[in-house]
């Protein structure tokens, strides 16, 4: 039992190695490039481009070159569009202010809202809306329900 | 206040809109100029001016007017482009005399891989980098390799998708020199 356990372990060490031999700077770069053949994130992608782009980010990591100038070579190879997220600068800045913008408009709608209905003040049940004459012949009857 | 967030939200909603109007425009062009050229149609070819990766500087399509012109895409990491690169290599060594331009379309690719896989299979011709692959989109490309031919005044003769065999590339020469 405790030979199979340990054996168990061992695989378990071995199948986990590589995860956790791997440097979280590629993991990183992985996180923010596309494949440009299958279009989904780098670290989902297992196109023949995708491990390729792997091994370069790899090989220059080893050489000693940052994660923002390995991005920077993958754009120059591969255009803008390998980039996860737009740059927040021409074209791709529509992408970052529209949903900002968005979310600003709907706090300010939310905001509009409230202060609109707190000035109409506390709801009173709709008594407001009764006219003298029915408050009148509601007393009358009253009085003659007691009597 | 209503009116200016109503008016607000419908000009976003209309913003967004158009960019997806304008890219679905985009990719159905390219897949357009395929199903023209499948119906016997020559639309004209999409001009491009892109780096070279066999010498410094550009190549423009346009700037090739008066010959007929092979257009190949293709990429080092594509397996079927391996098997179709001697037969591109021998046609060019044919053709190339009489003539006809090959320009080689490497896409979405790495430019140095590009270059050692050009060495490798001896692709003697021009070759352009189209690394974002737009080029792609434009001609409406599915998957690699695919090649088309180029009639002397600009317009698409024939189109082949997937591996070019001696035969098949003969023939959409032959369709580009007659036009």
């Amino acid at each position: 039992m405790i030979s199979r356990l340990l054996a168990a372990a061992a695989l378990a060490l071995v199948l986990a190695t590589p995860a956790l031999g791997a440097d979280p700077r590629e993991q990183r770069i992985e996180n923010r490039v596309m494949c440009p053949t299958c279009h989904q994130l780098l670290a989902l992608s297992h196109s023949p481009i995708a491990e390729r782009m792997r091994t370069f980010i790899r090989t220059q990591l080893a050489a000693g070159e940052s994660p923002h100038a390995i991005e920077g070579d993958l754009v120059d190879q591969f255009g803008p569009a390998v980039l996860a997220s737009p740059p927040a600068r021409g074209f791709g800045l529509l992408a970052w202010l529209i949903p900002a913008g968005g979310a600003a408009g709907a706090a300010a709608a939310v905001f509009a809202y409230a202060r609109a209905w707190r000035r109409q003040g506390p709801d009173d049940g709709g008594a407001a809306d009764v006219s003298p004459e029915l408050l009148r012949r509601l007393d009358l009857e009253l009085v003659a329900y007691d009597e | 206040m209503h009116k200016v967030a109503r008016a607000g939200a419908v000009a976003l909603v209309a913003v967004l809109f158009v960019l997806l109007v304008v890219h679905m425009a985009t990719a159905q062009r390219g897949a357009a100029v395929a199903a023209a050229v499948a119906a016997g149609k020559q639309p004209a070819a999409p001009d491009f001016e892109l780096d070279r990766l066999d010498r410094v500087g550009t190549l423009k399509l346009s700037s090739l007017r008066g010959r007929v012109v092979v257009l190949n895409f293709w990429a080092s990491w594509c397996h079927a482009c391996k098997d179709e690169a001697r037969t591109l290599a021998a046609a060019a060594k044919q053709w190339q005399p009489r003539g006809v331009v090959f320009v080689g379309v490497d896409s979405q690719d790495f430019s140095s891989d590009a270059r050692a896989f050009a060495r490798r299979f001896g692709l003697r011709y021009a070759d352009v980098h189209d690394g974002s692959g737009s080029l792609m989109t434009r001609y409406g490309v599915t998957g690699l390799p695919e090649t088309w031919t180029v009639t002397r005044d600009g317009r698409l003769a024939a189109h082949i998708g997937g591996v070019a065999d001696t035969r098949r590339l003969g023939s959409a020469i032959t369709r580009a020199r007659r036009a």
